[in-house]
């Protein structure tokens, strides 16, 4: 059947994720430290909501653009919280995730050829999202004495004729890697300098710990070239809703809008009522899970460097990506052998492409319990390792 | 805040040793805040959260509305002191509104329970009224839901 299928989904690599999902299915009692995803269930009041809309009929379509309610309230909530207005009108779209939000983007901007310049390591879907929309990805490295901050030497070093879009995920997965002001603007200049349009995907922008999160957005010239793209699920635990949106310039959300309503038509009614529900009265709730992954992270990366396994302190998400390289295992056979020995699951970190190499996304969206005990766990690993 | 306070506000059922890896402290500093609570009377003591409802806890609990006369120089609180050292008492609020107190009552059965009503409540001097409610069951006790299925987590074991 092969030949039915089109080559550059052929050429397709299955995500680095996947085998490793298998093996960890399979088990039983497994702590896991793989899961891209805030443990807390969705608060209480917002999944009320969406049962209460259930109730009201509220099961027809939407605008393509989303519910004009839904876009209002995520205007107020991006002008207050990342000082860029965007108009409800015609500057805010409303997606199925950030993931359709970026494949919208890619899509409507992208001929054949043109190149994207892209952090990494980096989330999964980012090389493939490129590759399906006939780009050429270019690949940045981010490096752990950085503490995986972007830089724009390096981006500048990558850049070539051709490109076209920089695309960003700060605070990072699986780095929980984040740019200071400065190196931002470094950034912003470069991509003006190279006429360069930013999708920016801010969706752990609300979990940072140490400074206060800036979007790009917000530099000299870059309102006009950016796509600030940002959802629900990280920061008010929404994943299973799939509900995202991206705000940027009318005439580039019009683009995007007209895949959208091909595609997609619009997100789901119940996932947009949600939304509604949580950027109104959400922030209390949020607040509250932020406190705790802060604590979490401290606890994990302390953990972690006592262990030997030397790890910067991420500023934002909720990811340890720690170097296991002090074991004289790569990331790959020290994930399968903690798996096996410790029935802890860790992410190899080329997962996230090659520049994972020798690091694991260890994942503390898991209550304490588990997180100490998983903790214990590897730390004995390791011991276990050096004595061999 | 103190620390360790936060945790306990939380709601969580940590160790001693586990609140100290969460804050980043040593169990004795974990300890000596605990002890520092105590001292200013914000930590009380820990306590089970039982159902008492269940047939096997084998106790009745009301809520009684009590309306009392406040006295010049203490107002309530001499009696409402006085209520509160019964053991059967569990809790006891001053309250806004049509009554004065707000009394939480456990007993080993109903008898017991009318009988402290009946026989210590209500014959303090300076109560006026008493109105007694019976639970008849619990939905959520202590912040821990009574009667849901266990919550297993549909979280797949690794995600992106």
């Amino acid at each position: 059947m092969k030949r039915y299928i089109a080559r550059h989904v052929v050429d397709l690599p299955k995500s680095g994720i996947r085998d490793f999902f298998e093996i960890v299915a399979k088990m039983e009692d497994v702590i896991s430290l793989g899961i891209g995803e805030p443990d807390f269930d969705t608060p209480w009041h917002i999944r009320e909501a969406a049962i209460y809309a259930l109730e009201k009929g509220k099961t027809h379509y939407t605008s393509n653009l989303g519910l004009l309610e839904l876009r209002r309230a995520i205007s107020r909530y991006v002008e207050q919280h990342y000082a860029v207005a965007y108009r409800p009108e015609d500057e805010i779209i409303v997606t199925v995730g950030v993931s359709e939000a970026i494949d919208l983007a890619l899509r409507a901007l992208l001929n054949p050829g043109d190149a994207v310049l892209y952090h990494e390591p980096c989330y999964v879907s980012y090389h493939p999202s490129v590759t399906l929309a006939h780009g050429v990805a270019l690949p940045v490295a981010t490096r752990a004495e950085d503490g995986f901050a972007l830089n724009a030497e390096d981006l500048a070093r990558a850049w070539r004729p051709g490109c076209k879009i920089l695309m960003m995920n700060l605070p990072c997965n699986p780095t929980g890697g984040t740019c200071d002001r400065a190196r931002l603007e470094k950034i912003a200049r470069f991509a003006v300098e190279k006429d360069l349009i930013v999708l920016s995907d801010e969706i752990y922008s609300e979990l940072v710990y140490d400074q206060a999160h800036t979007s790009i957005a917000v530099f000299p010239g870059m309102r006009e070239r950016t796509i600030f793209l940002h959802g629900f699920s990280k920061a008010f635990a929404m994943t299973g809703f799939r509900i995202g949106y991206a705000c940027g310039p009318a005439e580039l959300v019009e683009a995007m809008m007209k895949v959208h309503q091909y595609s997609m038509l619009c997100a789901p009614i119940l996932s947009q009522e949600a939304a509604i529900e949580a950027l109104l009265r959400g922030e209390d709730a949020m607040k509250a899970m932020r406190e705790q992954y802060h604590r979490r992270r401290d606890l994990v990366v302390r953990r972690l460097n006592a262990a030997g396994l030397a790890c910067h302190r991420p500023g934002g998400a909720f990811y340890a990506f720690p170097n296991v390289g002090a074991t004289g295992l790569s990331e790959r056979d020290f994930a399968y052998g903690l798996l096996a020995a410790e029935k802890v699951a860790v992410v190899p970190g080329t997962a996230f492409g090659p520049g994972g190499a020798g690091f694991v996304r260890a994942s503390y969206a898991t209550g304490y319990e588990s997180l100490i005990e998983a903790c214990d766990r590897i730390d004995r690993y390791v011991q276990g390792l050096a004595k061999r | 805040m103190n620390p360790v306070l936060r945790l306990l506000i939380e709601g969580g059922h940590l160790t001693t040793t586990q609140m100290a890896q969460v804050a980043g402290l040593s169990e004795a500093e974990v300890n000596r805040h605990l002890e520092q609570l105590k001292q200013e009377k914000v930590f009380l003591g820990w306590r089970p959260v039982l159902d008492l409802s269940r047939e096997d806890a084998a106790a009745v609990r009301a809520v009684i509305e009590v309306k009392i006369t406040p006295e010049r120089g203490g107002g309530f609180n001499r009696l409402a002191d006085r209520l509160s050292r019964f053991p059967e008492v569990e809790s006891c609020y001053l309250m806004s509104g049509a009554y004065d107190l707000l009394i939480f009552v456990t007993g080993p059965s109903l008898q017991k329970v009318a009988g402290f009503v009946s026989e210590k409540l209500s014959t303090l001097e300076g109560v006026l009224s008493t109105s007694t409610h019976f639970m008849l069951r619990s939905y959520k006790e202590g912040g821990y839901l009574i009667d849901v299925p266990p919550e297993t987590s549909g979280r797949l074991k690794v995600a992106p």
